[in-house]
């Protein structure tokens, strides 16, 4: 019997399925993942609603408006580690050897793990999305719809290849809180979520600055609300870049990855 | 040619050599074994062969094709089953077949076809819909090894296919390798440190010993070496038994361990009463049993080694391996 290799595409859409049915699958572990931006949400959202002048951002800016961009992103920083992460996890469980010995190329599986965790994880911020709708966020057009998914999805890449990139370097699962605590949590308190970073003082904000996240939740709040600090341009190509670099740096360290 | 051909396959971890020079062939649809204690250098070649580990030196074909330059090449027409699990228990048995299906690139046709051909071989046709957390150690087993079917593979490794499971299910999978070897004329290279799972499946057996091999033959020809019969005296004082028997001249190896000592001999059954004799006659010691049997690959690995498998293992190493696997499932 003859069988012919796989191809890179094939590769990358076997990745995609099964992280596709992974997710159908875990319905409490999306639950679980969603809970927090949506309480924020929720909690944040109506409660500074009313009656209430955002620091740095003017009177004509309503504090939902503001959260909701802000905690999207979140949601995308947050989904994409845990899947570029779960490298981590298969390696555990052991599956990431079934993946090693194929005959297929390693950038092909990095690329389709990107693949499937872009799109898990961009389901969950346009739940996001909906949810504030609900609340009573308003969006002003399909451009602005799709401006703002180009943005999540750049957000998304750009944190898998980071995920997979620190999931590579890592032996076992011991890390994990320490990765959640030292680098997702500054990355995610210091993007601006709540409120501009320029409220932030003088020392602090260089860190801001150099936060990735803080340029994907200015072009969500540049796209959703035309409220920002840089430009959309600016936004994109630092995300850009980002992403790039990310994916380039993820494949590099994955594929030196020993099992 | 023969299917695997190593030549001096040697890999070192930091000046550690795990496996030291090694040479072997395995011919086409046979099974061979590997067989050793833990850290012997088994799963080191394993991993070797299948180009999961780069060679520090010498070389090695499967197939034809170079571990080293052709690594698609061999990836593609060599099947492995690990020995811890190595399954995403998240998915259904067929969605774990049909995922390793797509990676080898079979086509729809041929992946439904073989799906159902190697659930049926390893009677999980049943439980193919039931997500993998939910199956038994045997079970996952059971899957693995047909998921390492699932690509017409011309050779199969299978690292300790046994290891951790209960005496009755490693019953059921040597009859499922027996099988698969037989039906689909499978290749088949097995480590496993169990002395009767090598006896029962091997045709040819490789004892290895810290990263070497001391000894390459069949099961039986291996049991030969040793000569006819292992006679077992427990005899005490032992320190004064062990030079009076070691004068015995039909007795062609005399050794030692754990009190109990060894004679290998031709007709052990009419050295019995030579034995008897001795007892009368010796004063200095009594012999407390006589003990007649067949020489086992157990005999066979403390002759080549020195001591017997168990006092290698001595450590808790499968344990900690076993509970490892326990808890993953």
């Amino acid at each position: 019997m003859k069988v012919k290799k796989s191809n890179n595409l094939q590769t990358i859409y076997v990745m995609w399925l099964r992280e596709m049915k992974r997710f159908l699958r875990a319905k409490s572990r999306v639950i679980g993942t969603l809970a927090m931006p949506f309480f924020f949400l929720f909690t944040m959202g109506f409660g500074f609603n009313s009656g209430f002048t955002l620091p740095g951002a003017g009177p004509d800016i309503n504090y939902l408006d503001f959260l909701v961009p802000g905690i999207i992103g979140m949601t995308m920083l947050f989904t994409s580690m845990t899947a570029g992460i779960s490298v981590l996890w298969d390696k555990e469980f052991g599956f990431l050897k079934e993946i090693m010995v194929a005959p297929v190329s390693r950038v092909a599986i990095v690329l389709g793990r990107i693949a499937g965790g872009v799109t898990t994880a961009l389901i969950q911020g346009i739940l996001i999305l909906v949810i504030a709708l609900f609340m009573g966020f308003k969006i002003a057009n399909v451009g602005s719809f799709l401006l703002a998914v180009l943005f999540m999805l750049l957000i998304g890449i750009g944190f898998i290849g980071f995920g997979v990139a620190i999931a590579s370097m890592m032996e076992d699962t011991q890390g994990f809180s320490l990765i959640m605590n030292f680098v997702i949590f500054p990355i995610f308190l210091l993007s601006g979520t709540f409120f501009p970073i320029t409220n932030f003082p003088n020392w602090l904000r260089p860190l801001s600055y150099i936060d990735p996240l803080t340029y994907g939740v200015d072009g969500l709040r540049n796209s959703l609300i035309n409220f920002s600090q840089f430009s959309a341009g600016l936004d994109f190509g630092v995300l850009a870049v980002f992403s790039i670099v990310m994916v380039i740096l993820g494949t590099y360290l994955f594929n030196k990855t020993e099992v | 040619m023969s299917i695997i051909e190593v030549k001096n396959l040697t890999k070192k971890f930091n000046g550690f050599t795990a496996v030291d020079h090694i040479s072997f062939n395995v011919e086409e649809g046979e099974i061979f074994g590997l067989l050793g204690p833990n850290g012997a250098g088994k799963t080191t070649t394993i991993k070797m062969l299948t180009t999961l580990l780069r060679p520090t030196e010498g070389k090695a074909t499967v197939c034809g094709y170079d571990i080293l330059k052709q690594r698609d090449e061999v990836r593609s027409s060599i099947g492995i089953v690990f020995q811890e699990p190595a399954l995403d228990n998240r998915l259904t048995g067929r969605e774990n077949l049909d995922f390793h299906a797509r990676l080898y690139g079979l086509d729809k046709k041929t992946r439904q076809k073989r799906i159902e051909e190697v659930l049926e071989m390893v009677e999980l046709k049943d439980k193919a819909d039931v997500i993998v957390r939910d199956y038994s150690g045997g079970m996952q087993r059971r899957l693995e090894i047909a998921r390492g079917l699932m690509h017409y593979p011309r050779v199969l490794f299978l690292d300790e296919p046994t290891l951790g499971l209960d005496a009755q299910t490693r019953r059921h999978i040597w009859e499922y390798i027996l099988s698969l070897n037989q039906r689909e004329k499978t290749t088949i290279i097995l480590t496993t440190h169990y002395m009767e799972e090598a006896d029962y499946l091997c045709q040819r057996m490789a004892i290895v010993d810290f990263g070497k091999i001391v000894a390459l033959d069949t099961p039986a020809n291996l049991k030969n070496i040793l000569g006819g019969d292992v006679v077992s005296i427990e005899a005490v004082p032992s320190e004064k038994a062990l030079p009076v028997l070691q004068k015995i001249p039909w007795a062609k190896k005399v050794t030692q361990h754990n009190g109990v000592i060894d004679l290998n001999c031709e007709e052990g059954e009419k050295k019995i009463p030579l034995l008897m004799r001795i007892d009368e006659k010796e004063k200095e010691f009594e012999i407390k049993s006589i003990n007649l049997r067949k020489p086992t690959l157990e005999d066979v690995f403390l002759h080549f080694t020195g001591k017997t498998i168990r006092e290698v293992e001595g450590g808790n190493g499968e344990k900690k391996r076993m509970k490892r696997r326990t808890r993953k499932n």
